[in-house]
Parts: structure tokens; C-alpha cells; sequence
């Protein structure tokens, strides 16, 4: 069985450098790369009405367009370079999520970019890589 | 019509203190004025119909017709807003919940809106006006009409699920209008479509009334309370223009904000009513003696007993508006496969708004010793009128409130004030849509039609914080309580469908077919 890498990937450019160095492990040891794209969200979250009734059709739209414009380009690019890809698409806690996508696909990795934000920032608001260093369930890189 | 007399008088007297007004004010005044008799002339006899007594009492028909329809499905369901509590906690907390269905409404998200429509002046104000009405006892048939209560709001919030409609587009929506059309037609009764049509009528005129006009008049209250008097017209046009804002140019960003402010506002309004209760504790025994000895002796309040008995239901109703169907129309977009699970977490919100939100208003009322008694005998004195108990600063509703909370707190007010406004405005806006989906239910859907209701619904802000409390309050009422003349009626055929959803969902919930996610 190969080996498989989970990319946090949201189509930003550090998003993007993380997947570049994810393929050049998967190209290496033959492994095969996740690509997984978490939408931000909480169960705990305050909604409008009119929005508690455009939920599900939003939700269908957020999941087609991240499909269309995030991962398929990706998938496609991929294909062509012949590395083996298949993608996810989840809400959730971003962290806690990509964890979970990493138990289910036995993973070796997770790989993600950092936005270098300041410490004070991270601070703050928290980030995706501080916290899946903290709960990766994997050995977990982050590309700066 | 007392009431109307009672607050014309305390208007005028107001006028007077405040001196010899500019001529611009008084005709500012008098344009008020002509709102309110307008108002109050056209309305008089929707109210008088809704509130008549039966024959040769001063026992309004339409209490009784909420107490006997929480009463019926307290006992047809087993109690079980008592035996359910602890799953309703497991389901809202997303115990329950399929961690593939995130990114859809969750159980807490369709409470939370819920909440935010009926948490508002009816725990700040009205709670204040049935005290200040009823004396201290009203605040025991409150909780009583709370409990109950929970059973009604299961049942409707149960077949909102049920009956709702899932469009092509992915728009989840129902409430009352459907289940009644549509459950009357599978269990082959007559009548759905009337019902529901009636329904929305009058959800379409509690939209208007309680969960407008009055919203917008305590709101102006509060504000002139703070600032200073000046034409609630005024006021009327910045609230309409936000409305406005949000519901027809989609503003997002306002109603969000307020979305998250509000719970915090709610947490805090207990949170500070909890302080002031723990700073009197000597007090606390004295306080729930006086309301149980109001509850059934009256303590020399108008009407006594039964003054404040009808003044603990009918506010209890207004504020958690269980059997009215109102909050059945919000739950119905939550993501579940069992809509008896919709029904568990809705009877939280009775308990969460009446039980301790508007109980902590009336204890500290009461422990803030805002009505007057007598020192000689301990009854509560009337107030010049004879409408009600004197109250230290001669006020009542909103007022009321403000006044309890700033004699132990003094800069209470201002802070109570912003949560009266930013309350008011989120009940508007959850009420707006209620009444958008009556409307559409009744001339059905279109972007013209549902701008022709968002705009009427705008203006009646204006009128509603122009007019004055006693017409306004007994408007929206009798709309609100005309709502649950027709939704009980509907829901005393259908709760057979509930029973069999509850009884399948307990066997499997038991024999652990349904099972915890996490």
C-alpha cells in the first residue's frame, strides 16, 4: 500500500507550497497525496432565519463551487503529472478536521502552509498550523 | 379602553412636567397622537373580540384556551417536557448529530434563532407590565404557563418538521400553514386549508404587532428614558431604515452582528440580574413569599387572584409564545431524519425564556421593592387609576424594568437600554420573516409580492414607535393570541401524528437503533 499525504489545500499560495512539497515526498517514496479542503464552520454559529432556510442550498453551492474552483484545476494538474490524487471536501474546525481526514485514510502526513501571521495574531485568533501541531494524529510538516 | 385612558392621562402628565414644550415638539406631539387614535379606533374591536370575557366573569376566553391546550398536551404526551430534558441537552449539544451533515442547520442553530424572536420585551417589558398589573403572584402562573407551555411548543416545533417543504433549489421552509394544510389532508380531515389560511392572517398581524409595533414603541421608551422625550416618529424612521437595510437590501453584516451581540446582551441581563438578587439575599425568601402569596390571595392587586393569574398567562404567552406556532415556522429548517428530535430541543426555549429569563425580571422587580405597599396592612396600593400597583416611580412596562435594575446598579439603565434596542431588533427582523412566510403562503412567492410585505412591514415600525404602549400592547396580543386560536385548534387533530413519532423514536432510541455520533 502506498504511502498517503493529506494537503490542507485552499488555493492560497501557501496552500500551494505545501502541496508542491507534499508531491515531491509523494513523487519520492511513490505515495499518493489527499488533497483535502475543510470549510470553516461551527454548529454553535448564529443565523437569521432567512438563512437558517438557504442552509442546505447554500451549503450544495459553497461544496460545488469549492469543487469547481479550488480542487478540480488541482486534480486535473495533477492527473497530468501523474501523481495519484483524490479529494475531500468537509466543514468543520479546519485543525480538528484535517486530523480526522488523516485517521480515515490511514495517513502517513499532513501537510500544510502557514500564512505567517504574527505571533500576537496567533495569539489571538489561533491558527490551523499552531493547532494541528498541538492534535495532529500523524507526524504533521508545515511549509513556511 | 382604560388602559388607553391610563396612558393618554400619563402622557399628559409627562407633557406637563416637562414644561412649556417648543412649537415644533407639540406639533411633533400632536402628529403622535393622531397615530395613536387612529390606530386604537381602527383596532378596538379585533382586541375586544380577542380579550371577552365568558359571560359574567373577568376571565378572558382566550386564557383559558391556552392553559386547557398546554394542559391537554402536557398530559396526551406523559409530561414529557420533564422526562425529555436530559436528551434535548444531548441533541442541542450535537450528540445526536451525523458529523457528515456539518455545514447544515444544527439543532442549536434553529434553538438559537428561535430564541432570538422570542427573548426580547416580552421577558424586559412585559414581564414588568404584568407584575406592575397582576403584583407579584403573576410572576407564579407565569412559570406555571412556562412549564406548561414547553408541552405546546413540543408539539408544533414536532410537525413544523414534519410537514415542511424541501424546494429543488435546496430551501428548507415550513410552519403551522403547512402542517395544518398538509397533515389535515393525510389524516383525510377537513378544514386544513382554511385553518392555515386563517393562520396566516393573523401571523401575518402578530408579525405586524408584537413582533414589530411593540418592539419598536418599547424600544423608543427606552431610548427617550436615556435622552430625553422627543417624537417617537423619529425613532420609528432609524429602526424602519435598518429593517429596511437588512430585509430588502440584504444587508447582511447588520443582522449578523446583531445575531451575535444578542446572546451575549442575554447572558449578561441575567448574569446582572443574578448579581442584584445575590446582593439582596436577605431578601430572596420574602421575594418568592410574596409571589406565592400573590398567586392565590391576590395581596390586594386589581382583579386579585385571578388578576394575577391572567396577567402571569397572558404574558407568559406573549413571551415564550408556545401554542402559537410562531417558532415552529423557525425550527423546521434543521437538518434531522426524526422531526420528533426538533421537537425535544424546542421545548428548551419556553424553559430558557420564561422559566429563568423572565423570572429573573420579576424577582428583581420584586426584590428591588419598585411597587409600593401599604406599611400598615403589606397589601400592594393602587395607583391613582386603579389600574394597577403603584410603583416607586409612577412607571410601568420598560420603565419598570429599568428602573428595578438602576436602583441597585445606577448605570444599569444605559446598558439595559442598548440590549432593549438591539432585542427589539433582532425580534423584528426573526418576526419579519415569520410574517414574509404567511404572506407568500397566501399570494405565494415572487420578489414584487414579498417586497410589498417588507415594505409594510417597515412603515408599521414608524406607527408603532409613534403610538403609545396601551392600544399597541393590546393589538399585538390579541393578533399573537388569535395565531394560537387557530394553531391549537389544528394541533388538538394532529398530536395523534406526534404521539406515534415520539413512540417510534423512544422504542429505538431505547433498543439503541439510534445511536450517539460522538
Amino acid at each position: 500500500m502506498s504511502d498517503k499525504f493529506v494537503v490542507g489545500y485552499d488555493g492560497s499560495v501557501a496552500a500551494r507550497r505545501a502541496l508542491e512539497f507534499a508531491v515531491s515526498r509523494a513523487r519520492a517514496q511513490g505515495g499518493t497525496i489527499v488533497l483535502a479542503h475543510v470549510l470553516e464552520w461551527s454548529p454553535y454559529s448564529f443565523l437569521t432565519p432567512s438563512e437558517l432556510e438557504e442552509r442546505h442550498k447554500r451549503r450544495r453551492e459553497e461544496m460545488a463551487r469549492a469543487e469547481e474552483a479550488v480542487l478540480a484545476p488541482v486534480v486535473a494538474e495533477l492527473n497530468d503529472s501523474g501523481v495519484p490524487v483524490e479529494s475531500v471536501i468537509r466543514y468543520g474546525n479546519i485543525a480538528e478536521i484535517l486530523g480526522k481526514i488523516a485517521t480515515e485514510q490511514n495517513a502517513v502526513q499532513i501537510i500544510v502552509g502557514r500564512e505567517g501571521y504574527s505571533a500576537l495574531e496567533a495569539r489571538i485568533f489561533g491558527s490551523v498550523a499552531g493547532t494541528l501541531v498541538q492534535t495532529a494524529p500523524v507526524p504533521c510538516t508545515i511549509v513556511p | 379602553m382604560n388602559k388607553t385612558k391610563f396612558s393618554a392621562a400619563l402622557a399628559a402628565a409627562g407633557l406637563a412636567l416637562a414644561g412649556a414644550p417648543a412649537f415644533a415638539q407639540e406639533q411633533a406631539a400632536s402628529l403622535d397622537d393622531r397615530v395613536n387614535q387612529i390606530f386604537a379606533d381602527s383596532t378596538g374591536w379585533f382586541v375586544s373580540l380577542i380579550f371577552s370575557n365568558f359571560p359574567g366573569t373577568s376571565f378572558p376566553w382566550i386564557v383559558a384556551w391556552l392553559v386547557i391546550g398546554a394542559t391537554v398536551f402536557t398530559l396526551y404526551f406523559g409530561f414529557v417536557q420533564f422526562r425529555a430534558v436530559g436528551h434535548s441537552i444531548a441533541l442541542v449539544k450535537g450528540d445526536y448529530s451525523d458529523p457528515n451533515d456539518a455545514g447544515e442547520v444544527s439543532h442549536f442553530q434553529a434553538l438559537a434563532t428561535a430564541l432570538s424572536g422570542t427573548v426580547g420585551l416580552g421577558n424586559i417589558a412585559g414581564v414588568a407590565v404584568a407584575v406592575s398589573i397582576g403584583g407579584p403572584g403573576a410572576t407564579f402562573w407565569m412559570i406555571l404557563a412556562g412549564l406548561m407551555g414547553m408541552a405546546s411548543k413540543f408539539t408544533e416545533c414536532t410537525l413544523g418538521v414534519k410537514y415542511r417543504n424541501e424546494y429543488p433549489d435546496g430551501r428548507v421552509s415550513g410552519g403551522p400553514m403547512y402542517y395544518l394544510s398538509k397533515g389535515f389532508a393525510e389524516r383525510g380531515l377537513p378544514g386544513g386549508k382554511l385553518l392555515a389560511v386563517l393562520f396566516s392572517i393573523f401571523c401575518i398581524l402578530g408579525a405586524l404587532g408584537g413582533g414589530n409595533m411593540f418592539q419598536a414603541n418599547q424600544a423608543h421608551q427606552q431610548i427617550t428614558g436615556v435622552v430625553g422625550e422627543y417624537p417617537g416618529w423619529i425613532t420609528g424612521l432609524v429602526f424602519a431604515g435598518l429593517v429596511f437595510a437588512v430585509i430588502v437590501g440584504g444587508i447582511k453584516s447588520i443582522a449578523r452582528v446583531t445575531e451575535k451581540i444578542v446572546p451575549f446582551m442575554g447572558i449578561l441581563y441575567v448574569g446582572t440580574a443574578l448579581i442584584i438578587i445575590a446582593m439582596n439575599y436577605h431578601l430572596i425568601g420574602w421575594a418568592f413569599g410574596q409571589i406565592f402569596a400573590g398567586a392565590f390571595t391576590g395581596l390586594g392587586v386589581a382583579g386579585g387572584m385571578v388578576g394575577a393569574l391572567i396577567q402571569g398567562f397572558k404574558r407568559a404567552a406573549f413571551s415564550n409564545e408556545a401554542g402559537v406556532g410562531s417558532a415552529a415556522i423557525a425550527h423546521s429548517a434543521v437538518k434531522t431524519k426524526e422531526p420528533v428530535t426538533e421537537g425535544f430541543v424546542s421545548l428548551l426555549e419556553p424553559f430558557i425564556d420564561t422559566v429563568v429569563v423572565c423570572t429573573m425580571t420579576a424577582l428583581v422587580i420584586i426584590i428591588t421593592q419598585q411597587l409600593v405597599t401599604d406599611p400598615q396592612t403589606g397589601l400592594y396600593l393602587l395607583n391613582e387609576a386603579g389600574t394597577g400597583v403603584q410603583t416607586v416611580g409612577g412607571t410601568s412596562g420598560v420603565g419598570l424594568t429599568s428602573a428595578a435594575f438602576g436602583s441597585a446598579i445606577g448605570w444599569f439603565p444605559y446598558v439595559l437600554a442598548i440590549a432593549v434596542i438591539l432585542f427589539a431588533f433582532s425580534t423584528m427582523i426573526t418576526w419579519s420573516y415569520y410574517g414574509l412566510k404567511a404572506w407568500t403562503y397566501l399570494f405565494g412567492e415572487g420578489d414584487a409580492k414579498e417586497l410589498v410585505f417588507k415594505v409594510i412591514f417597515c412603515v408599521f415600525v414608524v406607527i408603532g414607535a409613534a403610538a403609545q404602549l396601551g392600544p399597541v400592547i393590546d393589538f399585538s396580543d390579541a393578533a399573537i393570541f388569535a395565531m394560537a386560536v387557530v394553531n391549537i385548534i389544528g394541533l388538538y387533530f394532529l398530536m395523534p401524528i406526534v404521539k406515534r413519532e415520539l413512540d417510534s423514536y423512544m422504542t429505538r432510541l431505547r433498543s439503541g437503533e439510534i445511536k450517539k455520533f460522538n
